[in-house]
């Protein structure tokens, strides 16, 4: 026990322990000598910027990876995970951020998948399946029905499912690998109720979060890696949230929402009684020049569904849309594209690069239509379209015509980015800029978009980080279940009035 | 160097092919000679068109096994025409080819584009439609070679710098082909909308229409391959090019081109037709029957997959490693 306030803690001893593990990839010494300890009926968290090593000890800890040097101990003997099933046996099991079910399948099936009650025959028994899942999901004090499918259920209801599947294996270790990362505040709130349930059961959790303040709602306590080592750990309680983050990054960071206040310019974009047959209904609102209008709610409120619409993905059913005082009709990405609005979706990986096209054809895409003349390309427009935007992020390539697939994943960011500034738009719609992005890359994106709006670019930005949409907003639109719950000034602005909006809770 | 031919599939089929051509040669005298790779070639030159055709439909994540039985239909059309009216102009009866050609292909993009049905289940559909098509416009019935007219039989066997004229048709679309694929606006989205489909979209590219146009050119060159393929053999019923689907789209995938969309290019299409072609004209060549023929084309079309998968692969893991290493000093901008 290296730690004096775990020492400190009356006859507790961990129920599982890792002693000087590390994991060397080529080129890369993921993990260097880690300690860290876990303790039935306690929630520790595991927190360290991307890269920082926590991917690779839950991966260790699962079976998957195998360490080069060092120990694990289960209940104070040594064991060996040398696969998946291995840590299954120990108890061992894990929660990922993006939970791999099957729609098409029933809840029970779900759950039982690969290691379903057999009867002697050797067949399903299905009966046992069905009944198992049941009282595992009563255990979770959830009334879901076993027997329906999965694509059925909502968002958070699927969680509980992968985490009724983790503990269908007599789990006594739980690691949840940021388990809120696609959830509402909400669905945050009843998984904690899962995660206190499961802590007095006499569960162990190791929680993996990027978020403090969700860290410091659950966990008891904390352990912070850095570069592949573990730079501290110890209780909650003895330590603040600046000396977490002076851990984590080994420096302290300063204005983390770099806003800058820019007068605002006249109205560029204002929007009437805009509404979708099924998603939105109602929403008005105004956006001015160099300004950034966050919009907050829940998952599922229709934030991402009003920008797609405005960016001619989806139809609205009705409404008026008038850019600069001009009436404006979007039938299509590019009618949009042409208005001068774009929008850089959530999903940057899957719904921005194409991975096999090289880099200039990328940045260009958007912007073939100025770049070619009666359906034929003009290659040096082209090429010096995207010189231009590739000088302008710094872009790390060996060449310009090198496939965007081939290059890191901050790289492709910058691919992304620059293809949508390429169109030299009005109007930039970000839908969760700093998705899972470590803290470091976050203020740099911050910095980025404060500077566009410096410029006079109008910014939409939808966010589920209260801080974020705080740090960085002129005004924000407060959405619930398809509709307006109102649009705030920054002065009026406070975490408080914000979730009250969003949740209805008035 | 190896690294390089690695790189780069198309100098490695390259290869190949001339390690076949040295081969064959060595056991069949003559078979490399110029006249003879000329024959090669010529008697190449449909499938290469009907391969690009099938590129275009393939790099946009989709699929065309009616290309075949657009050659009969078209090919039954036009020489039932030539010989219904032996006094038509050449030059006209092309022009209707290439128009029924566009036209089977453009049904075959609008139930793709409009209606949103997977391709293969379209064109599996019309692939047995356009064939009974053939066969309802024919009654079943041949037309033979003394029915049609002698331009129509004989200008593409017409040789042109020791090459006839056909093959000089196979080279032209070859040209074409890269230009619209290299260095058009609708050679670019074809790419896009293959590589990523929502990305695709997003940037303001119509998927689902760009589909719908990769469909017309290989309906268009399948119609092309329709009056050449009548000519060539000097005869027209409803089975011509039986199967020759899956020849199309064998040559692109031994080409290099992705079945899964947005990789290949044309001249994977066309070496891909090229071996094939060596490998049907050598067989008979050395003395090795046609049955073992198709075990040996299907056992390189497997090679391929493979290869080519193992290429993917391994790119795949090369990108994670980078990420991993530089995702903690890079921000996004």
């Amino acid at each position: 026990m290296t730690h004096a306030a775990l020492a400190e803690l009356p006859s507790v001893s961990p129920i599982l322990e890792m002693r000087a593990i590390s994991k060397s990839f080529p080129g890369v010494k993921a993990l260097n000598e880690v300690n860290i300890e876990i303790f039935a009926g306690q929630v520790t968290a595991l927190i360290g910027e991307n890269g920082a090593g926590k991917s690779t000890l839950v991966k260790i800890l699962t079976g998957i990876y195998q360490s080069d040097e060092g120990e694990i101990h289960i209940d104070g003997k040594p064991v060996v995970f040398a696969n998946a099933q291995d840590a299954i046996h120990h108890g061992v099991t894990a929660i990922h951020q993006e939970t791999v079910l099957f729609d098409e399948l029933s809840v029970a099936e779900n759950i039982f998948i690969g290691h379903a009650p057999k009867t002697t025959l050797g067949l399903v028994n299905w009966k046992g399946v069905n009944a198992r899942a049941l009282a595992l999901l009563h255990s979770l004090e959830s009334n879901i029905d076993p027997r329906v499918r999965l694509k059925d259920l909502s968002i958070a209801q699927r969680h509980l499912v992968a985490i009724a599947r983790a503990l269908s294996v007599d789990a006594r270790i739980v690691i949840m690998d940021e388990p809120t990362a696609a959830l509402s505040r909400k669905e945050v709130d009843d998984l904690f109720q899962i995660v206190k349930r499961l802590k007095s059961q006499g569960k162990a959790i190791l929680f993996i979060s990027h978020k403090f303040d969700e860290v410091y709602e659950i966990a008891d306590n904390y352990a912070v890696f850095r570069d592949g080592k573990a730079v501290g750990s110890g209780t909650l309680a003895d330590i603040s949230q600046d000396d977490i983050v002076r851990l984590m990054v080994g420096r302290s960071i300063e204005h983390a929402f770099p806003k800058v206040d820019i007068p605002l310019g006249e109205t560029v974009l204002k929007v009437e009684n805009y509404s979708h047959p099924t998603e939105f209904r109602d929403i008005s609102f105004e956006l001015r020049k160099g300004e950034i209008l966050g919009i907050y709610g829940l998952v599922g409120a229709g934030r991402s569904e009003i920008c797609q619409s405005l960016f001619g993905v989806t139809r609205p059913s009705a409404g008026k849309l008038t850019l600069e005082g001009k009436a404006l009709d979007i039938r299509s990405p590019g009618d949009a594209i042409n208005a001068g609005i774009v929008y850089v979706p959530e999903e940057r990986g899957r719904h921005g690069a194409v991975l096999q096209l090289p880099i200039y054809q990328n940045i260009s895409l958007p912007s073939l239509g100025r770049t070619s003349r009666s359906g034929f390309l003009r290659a040096a427009e082209e090429l010096a379209l995207a010189r231009k935007y590739a000088e302008r992020f710094d872009l790390r390539a060996a060449a310009l015509s090198v496939p965007v697939g081939t290059l890191s994943g901050g790289n492709q960011q910058k691919v992304v980015i620059g293809k949508w500034l390429a169109t030299q738009p009005k109007i930039l719609i970000l839908d969760e800029p700093t998705k899972g992005i470590d803290i470091g890359s976050k203020a740099a994106v911050h910095a980025f978009i404060s500077e566009l709006a410096g410029e006079g670019l109008s910014i939409i930005m939808v966010s589920s980080e209260l801080p974020e949409i705080l740090g960085m907003s002129d005004r924000v639109l407060v959405m619930r279940e398809g509709l307006s719950a109102g649009l705030f000034e920054r002065a009026d602005l406070s975490a408080e009035t914000l979730v009250r909006a969003a949740t209805g809770n008035a | 160097m190896i690294k390089y031919l690695f790189k780069y599939r198309e100098m490695l089929l390259v290869v190949i092919i001339a390690v076949l051509l040295g081969v064959f040669s060595s056991r069949s005298p003559g078979f490399s000679s110029p006249s003879n790779l000329s024959n090669i070639f010529n008697d190449t030159s449909i499938l290469i068109i009907l391969a690009l055709g099938q590129m275009t439909v393939i790099l946009t994540k989709s699929i065309d096994l009616s290309v075949a039985a657009n050659v009969a239909f078209t090919g039954m059309a036009v020489a039932m025409l030539n010989a219904a009216h032996p006094g038509l102009p050449l030059a006209f009866i092309v022009v209707i080819a290439l128009g029924i050609g566009a036209l089977l292909g453009a049904i075959n993009g609008l139930f793709v584009w409009k209606l949103g049905i997977p391709s293969i289940v379209v064109t599996l559909g019309t692939l047995t439609i356009y064939r009974g098509m053939a066969f309802v416009l024919s009654g079943g019935g041949w037309v033979n070679a003394h029915q049609m007219t002698e331009p129509f039989l004989q200008t593409p066997r017409q040789v042109f710098l020791g090459l006839p004229i056909l093959g000089w048709t196979a080279i032209v679309i070859v040209g074409v082909i890269y230009i619209v694929m290299s260095r058009t606006f609708l050679g670019r989205a074809i790419y896009a909308s293959g590589g990523n489909p929502t990305a695709a979209v997003y940037a303001g590219i119509d998927v689902g229409r760009t589909r719908f146009f990769a469909f017309v050119i290989s309906g268009t060159l399948a119609g092309l391959c329709g009056y050449l393929w009548v000519s060539r053999y000097a005869v027209a019923y409803v089975d011509i090019a039986a199967g020759f689907e899956l020849d199309s789209v064998a040559a692109c995938v031994i080409g290099g081109i992705s079945t899964l969309g947005g990789i290949g290019s044309v001249a994977g299409a066309v070496l891909g037709s090229l071996f094939l072609g060596v490998i049907k004209n050598a067989l008979p060549v050395i003395n090795i029957s046609p049955f073992s023929q198709m075990a040996i084309s299907g056992g390189v079309i497997i090679a391929a997959v493979i290869f080519n998968a193992r290429q993917e692969r391994r790119r795949g893991r090369i990108i994670l490693r980078d990420r991993g290493a530089s995702e903690k000093i890079e921000g996004i901008a």
